[in-house]
């Protein structure tokens, strides 16, 4: 407590979704701005800080947007709670700054009216006010103001000058003592107040508004064509193979480049430490484990990128209009598309974008689907296998046997999603409500390069702090199963051997024997949790192969003479499901807020695994492929 | 049927205070794109996946659809016409046939499909 400033004032913006509250709360703090979590939950609290002409400091915090106080998800929740001072950790605000769309203020103002009986002293914002005149609308303020009892004020948050008047109210207010607080009467409205309040705001929309807007022929026009049957899919199928070639391949340079960077690291510093336990530990713990977190920045930031500029865009909402039946059949939220898209470059920036699902269900759902995705770490490890044991001999002619066993595990990936997402609904979700779809489709807007850079870089920093310390010390700990203890002096096999991951392997290697794993796959298993691809590297190692460029196809031949085909198909099975990815594993943890989601995803994965690599090694078995 | 009756509502002038009479109305569940007309009543039938009647009435309300909204369906969605985009009072809702089907509307004009 004794860190904040008693006199600063408190200021929480209000709205509902679409108000371009976000775009105001840009355009007031600029880069003044702290994103943390609400305690024991997972909803973001963004603050900021504005000083006003005169000099007054004010916090501003900008709450999840909402239809009503009444908390239909945990956003909703929070802001209700924030509103009503209810949360320990927040003191309540001294004001409230309810942001209306000016071309859109029906549902506004009803949610103005039920906002009153909180009696907080309150400012109305008509935000987007330029293009609600540009379409004819003609709001006289005064009579609003007199009508709802709440001063109001105009704004464009995308206008250089479109926020001063606000600012110069807001100083007014700053600039006097606060009142004496009242206490609430706000009580969950019952559906005859929702319709009292709803025909209120009508009421007072028509003593107001002389002209009301015209619906936005630009979005009109636009809509006949991203939401037609066959063009609107036609669209966004497009839409999607540029978004899936852009994280994919735009991002490989660069994701390249910073291995590169790491590996070069790594080997200056083999060079001046002397050999050992530190040398050990710099390269492959530290480096190493830094480089892992980073490699992942390029392709998160492309998707936030695109994610973002949909989402101003007002497409998002269309998308899961589009998609809400196809992902409906699994049981998947309209919204989930994107997410599981993005999975199949890779699952973190996938499970990270589930954030434009707002309902907690759906989310979790779409989370513990997505690293069933067949994520480009799995593509080393199939076209390894793939090349070693396939022959690529034509199928009916044109196809290739090769590529058709990569396209079986792409589907099966694909399917495996579905299929679990449909078993969580039916007897996970049994109990709780899948709420109905139902969605603003707001009207398009030009992105604002500010505010999407801001929300960008706030991605990427949410991803490099949290998610990274998690990642980090997840490979120091694999760095260190698989270092300790140190072989004997004059060993001649390989260190590993005499690792904990070798006991933990030699340990499990009962276990994996019913599938057909012998104990170097089970110990390269363990290292492997670092990284599906690592598991390519590891098999190198257990197999004592030099690393280098050549090394994957070296494994490749001494795979080929050690293994059976039945036991390469069944590691394929597995790793069509394999939870192994301390990443992944990571930031689900992070975003589910907890322990819980992650063990959950990491067990079923490891049951789905072992039951696919079984059935596999068996029926192969059965058809001599052994 | 409906266009057997008498449309009241179409003579009156202020059409804002005007609710369709009951009697010839339709779920907006079943209303075909390019239908425009005003909500008459809302009836969620029963809780539906869990959510109870309440709460689907209540969402609905808070997407200001009311009684007395003028609706226009304006999009259908790929697979089985579903969901809907609907204009409602100048903002666009997108929502299944399902909850719509608790949406009581009367026609205000006949859609083009009249004299196909």
């Amino acid at each position: 407590m004794s860190v904040i400033d008693v006199n600063d004032w408190r200021i929480a913006l209000v709205g509902t979704p679409n108000s371009g509250k976000t775009a105001l709360f840009n355009a007031l703090t600029g880069s003044r701005q702290k994103v943390a979590n609400y305690a024991g939950v997972t909803v973001e609290r963004k603050s900021g800080v504005l000083k006003t002409a005169s000099g007054h400091r004010v916090n501003l915090i900008d709450l999840p947007g909402t239809y009503s106080l009444r908390g239909r998800s945990p956003d909703e929740d929070i802001t209700r709670d924030v509103i009503l001072g209810k949360l320990a950790s927040e003191s309540p605000p001294d004001f409230l700054l309810c942001v209306a769309d000016a071309t859109n203020l029906r549902v506004a103002l009803r949610l103005v009216i039920e906002l009153k009986r909180v009696h907080r002293p309150m400012l109305l914002v008509l935000n987007m006010i330029d293009i609600a005149r540009r379409r004819g609308v003609d709001i006289h303020l005064d009579k609003l103001s007199a009508e709802l009892g709440v001063p109001v004020v105009t704004s464009t948050a995308v206008r250089r000058g479109g926020i001063d008047d606000l600012l110069r109210h807001i100083d007014d207010i700053v600039g006097k003592p606060a009142g004496a607080i009242v206490a609430s009467d706000w009580t969950t409205p019952a559906v005859s107040d929702l319709r009292a309040a709803q025909r209120e705001a009508d009421r007072v929309i028509r003593a107001s508004v002389s002209e009301p807007a015209k619906p936005d022929t630009w979005t009109t026009r636009v809509d006949g064509v991203l939401l037609h049957p066959v063009w609107g899919m036609v669209a966004l199928l497009l839409l999607l193979f540029v978004m899936f070639q852009a994280v994919f391949a735009w991002a490989e340079p660069v994701m390249e480049l910073i291995t590169q960077g790491f590996d070069a690291l790594g080997a200056f510093s083999a060079t001046v430490l002397p050999e050992g336990l530190l040398q050990s530990f710099v390269q492959n713990g530290v480096i190493s484990g830094v480089g892992s977190v980073l490699v992942f920045l390029p392709q998160i930031l492309i998707l936030f990128l695109f994610i973002l500029l949909l989402e101003d865009l007002g497409y998002m909402a269309r998308a899961a209009f589009l998609m809400d039946r196809i992902m409906g059949g699994a049981g998947l939220h309209g919204r989930a598309f994107i997410p599981l898209l993005s999975s199949f470059a890779c699952a973190i920036p996938g499970i990270m974008a589930t954030r434009v699902i707002d309902n907690k269900r759906d989310r979790l759902t779409t989370i513990m689907v997505a690293p069933l995705m067949t994520c480009s770490a799995r593509i080393p490890v199939y076209t390894l296998i793939i090349a070693a044991f396939i022959p690529n001999r034509p199928v009916l002619g044109v196809l290739g046997l090769q590529g058709l066993v990569m396209f079986g595990l792409y589907a099966m990936g694909i399917f495996s999603a579905l299929a679990v997402s449909f078993v969580a609904n039916r007897f996970f979700w049994r109990d709780s409500a899948t709420p109905p779809f139902m969605l603003e489709l707001p009207d398009y807007k030009l992105p604002q390069l500010r505010s999407v850079l801001m929300n960008l870089y706030q991605r990427a920093m949410a991803f490099l702090k949290r998610a990274g310390t998690t990642i980090f010390s997840m490979m120091v700990l694999i760095w260190f199963l698989a270092s300790f203890p140190r072989p004997p002096a004059g060993a001649t096999e390989p260190a590993i051997d005499f690792s904990l991951a070798a006991m933990i392997g030699r340990w499990i290697e009962p276990l994996l024997a019913p599938i057909g794993f012998n104990w170097q796959i089970s110990v390269a298993l363990i290292p492997g949790m670092a990284a599906r691809e690592v598991a390519v590297a590891s098999l190198g190692t257990v197999y004592a192969i030099e690393g280098g460029k050549e090394a994957a196809d070296q494994v490749g031949h001494m795979l080929a003479s050690q293994w059976s085909l039945a036991t390469a198909l069944a590691f394929l099975a597995w790793y069509v499901f394999a939870p192994q990815c301390a990443s992944t594993l990571a930031v689900i943890k992070r975003e589910t807020g907890g322990w819980r989601w992650m063990l959950i995803t990491f067990f079923y994965m490891l049951a789905l695994a072992y039951l696919a690599a079984f059935v596999t090694y068996r029926i192969a078995l059965a058809l001599g492929w052994g | 049927m409906i266009e057997a009756l008498p449309k009241a509502a179409t003579i009156m002038p202020d059409f804002d205070t005007i609710i369709p009479d009951a009697a010839e109305t339709t779920p907006l569940g079943l209303a075909q794109r390019g239908f425009s007309g005003r909500v008459s009543a809302i009836m969620v039938d029963g809780d539906h996946l869990g959510v109870s009647a309440v709460e689907i009435e209540r969402r609905l309300l808070e997407l200001g659809i009311v009684e007395g909204a003028s609706v226009q369906i304006l999009h259908e969605g790929p697979i089985g016409r579903d969901p809907i985009a609907v204009r409602v009072n100048g903002t666009t809702i997108a929502l299944r046939r399902r909850e719509a089907m608790a949406i009581m509307v009367g026609a205000l004009e006949r859609a083009a499909k009249t004299t196909a």
